[in-house]
């Protein structure tokens, strides 16, 4: 399977608060290609947010082990880890974390000032590309403040994907946006989706998880159920439903 | 990162928080020119003592009797009563390197003229004095040393007090009186200000030593032997040889203690200068804590700045940035804003050393090192109080710090 961006055997998760073990993973195994779109879900509590931190290489799995785009990436340091988060991941979050006060053009080409790789390239050049792709060609130089929640929410998605990493992670992308903007986003991401780029998001929505091909739900730290979706959505057509209900 | 980078992240970041990166600096901006002010008035100080120094006279030496001890007390100068005249010609007989030198026999007395009195020292002294104190004359002459020979009856006066006794007239060819004695003026000496004690050297009358012993005070002690040399480079060797003669005249064996002090134009200096110097250490370093107090205000707007910025370094470190980098800009801007302080403190301090300088009317000296000093100290004041909070900030953890709110 020489395909798989991410390939994690019996991956556990234990956090140790005084005497009490936490046991938010118990032993996960989870395979995704390249050019999926999972949704992963979840209630609070299940794990999955675990689940994305370590999928994220933001935090190291108690055991078990973990390949990122053909890359062991348990066992690896910090600065290790920060490298592989700048170079093979891209991450959307709920909370959109951009830089405030700071232009839209700015924080996208912020990961690449972080490249170590030592790749001659035009940072300024590849932002403004990773900005028109999500459609807000016109809002360089515009501040978060100026700029709507969906709006803010694909200059984070022109974050994520302007160092073109194997993996773009999405964290509840849609948590803090309305019905349409929602499936606005959903849109951009499977149409990103079609273009080969791999997605994982993280949300507790079933009409978010509707629009991906594979849902992988985890409770109480197992893999519940992991299945193609059967009735997958278009956002694109769902999108114009809502244009013509308003209208 | 590279450095350019990062320094336009910092003053970026540091724009964005125009006032409190202001109110920040303000502690690094007055400590900087309170350091630079006061070094420049110590300075100042030092420099117009020196000035004062070289206006006594030109490779000027000095001889004045030593500190006695009787049985252990010490008498302080001028116990010994011990220089005299054979001293003096034996200096002028057998120095090679001394070019001129002169007696001095001080006493002060009242000095009538036809339009009033006035007190003054008089010294008695011999025609070199003219060359080693490098006193020309403003009218007249100098006495010659056929007076000092024939312990003729004149004097030179000081311009003070040729100012007090003869307003408005030249004093050459009349008399005063001093002690009852009638002395014809010779000349008058050109103006040299005050000294380094704040004394007036004008304030005197100069008349032949012979004639001021005869007159005056009767006493064969001579409290002062002053000499000098042609130029700067003889004096050290001029110094030595003075002590041998004196030692010689004065009968000293070998192990007995010097009963006279020799001392040059640069022991004085720097006697005077010590007293300056302590007050200007003082001085910068009561400055110096004010710029101490202006690091801990960066620190503490660092600190304040991690904190408020926890999601952004949570973000950055999500997106690939190592703990060092985190590190390097929250120390950068911290330095930014040390060596920006600096920087402004230094004007605010050259301005202030000025306007003082004009007000009040003392010299002041920047000099670069100083400048120099207090901007690099200013960026390490950024460095040493920035170091904590950039590095707790380093060792955040992404996750932690992307939930922050």
């Amino acid at each position: 399977m020489g395909d798989a961006v991410i390939e994690v055997h019996g991956l556990t998760k234990t956090y140790s608060t005084g005497a009490t073990e936490v046991h938010a993973l118990r032993g996960i195994d989870l395979t995704i290609h390249r050019g999926e779109l999972v949704a992963i879900m979840g209630s609070s509590g299940s794990g999955k947010s675990t689940l994305m931190n370590l999928l994220g290489c933001l935090d190291t799995p108690t055991s078990g082990t973990y390949e990122l785009d053909g890359v062991r990436v348990d066992g690896l340091g910090k600065n290790e880890l920060a490298a592989i988060r700048n170079q093979k991941l891209g991450f959307v979050f709920q909370g959109f974390n951009l830089l405030a006060r700071t232009t839209a053009v700015e924080n996208v080409e912020l990961p690449l000032l972080y490249d170590r790789g030592g790749k001659k390239r035009d940072p300024r050049k590849l932002a403004v590309a990773a900005l028109e792709r999500v459609g807000l060609g016109q809002r360089l130089d515009h501040q978060p403040s100026e700029l709507s929640g969906g709006q803010q929410q694909r200059v984070a998605i022109a974050r994520a994907l302007v160092t073109e990493p194997a993996l773009v992670l999405a964290d509840e992308p849609t948590g803090n946006l309305d019905t349409k903007t929602t499936i606005e986003v959903m849109a951009l991401f499977q149409e990103l989706n079609t273009q080969g780029i791999t997605i994982v998001l993280v949300t507790h929505e079933p009409d978010v998880a509707a629009y991906a091909t594979r849902v992988v739900e985890i409770r109480d730290g197992h893999i519940r159920r992991d299945e193609p979706v059967a009735n997958r959505r278009k956002a694109a057509e769902d999108l114009l439903h809502v244009e013509e209900d308003a209208a | 990162m590279k450095t350019t980078v990062l320094i336009k992240l910092a003053t970026a970041s540091i724009r964005k928080n125009k006032m409190r990166a202001t109110l920040t600096m303000l502690g690094i901006i007055i400590g900087v020119a309170a350091v630079i002010v006061m070094v420049a008035v110590g300075y100042g100080a030092r420099t117009r003592i020196r000035a004062q120094i070289n206006n006594l006279g030109t490779n000027m030496i000095v001889i004045t009797p030593g500190a006695a001890q009787t049985a252990g007390v010490s008498q302080g100068a001028q116990a010994f009563a011990n220089l005299s005249l054979d001293d003096v010609d034996k200096i002028r007989r057998e120095s090679q390197y001394v070019a001129a030198v002169s007696p001095v026999v001080v006493s002060r007395a009242q000095v009538i003229g036809p339009a009033g009195n006035w007190r003054s020292q008089i010294n008695g002294v011999d025609v070199d004095y003219q060359t080693i104190r490098d006193w020309p004359t403003e009218s007249g002459d100098f006495f010659s040393a056929d007076d000092v020979n024939a312990t003729r009856k004149v004097a030179v006066l000081g311009a003070t007090v040729a100012a007090n006794l003869f307003p408005d007239q030249d004093p050459v060819g009349q008399e005063v009186q001093i002690r009852n004695v009638p002395f014809r003026i010779a000349g008058v000496l050109s103006k040299k200000g005050q000294t380094a004690t704040g004394t007036d050297s004008d304030d005197i009358v100069l008349m032949p030593y012979t004639t001021a012993r005869a007159t005056l005070s009767g006493r064969v002690f001579i409290p002062q032997i002053l000499a000098s040399t042609t130029n700067e480079q003889d004096i050290p060797a001029a110094q030595q040889e003075l002590t041998e003669l004196m030692r010689e005249t004065h009968r000293l064996a070998g192990n007995d203690p010097n009963d006279f002090t020799v001392r040059n134009q640069n022991d004085l200096a720097q006697a005077a200068e010590s007293s300056t110097r302590v007050m200007t250490l003082l001085l910068a370093a009561i400055a110096s804590i004010s710029l101490l107090v202006g690091g801990i205000g960066i620190m503490n707007i660092m600190l304040v700045s991690v904190t408020e910025r926890t999601r952004e370094i949570g973000i950055r470190l999500a997106i690939g940035a190592r703990g060092s980098d985190v590190l390097t800009q929250f120390l950068v801007e911290s330095i930014v804003m040390g060596v920006f302080g600096g920087l402004i403190g230094l004007i605010v301090g050259f301005s202030g050393a000025k306007i003082l300088g004009h007000f009040t009317g003392w010299e002041t000296v920047i000099s670069p090192i100083v400048m120099i000093i207090a901007v690099g100290f200013s960026g390490a004041v950024g460095v040493f109080f920035g170091y904590y909070p950039a590095r707790k900030a380093a060792a955040l953890d992404p996750i932690q710090a992307l939930r922050y709110e």
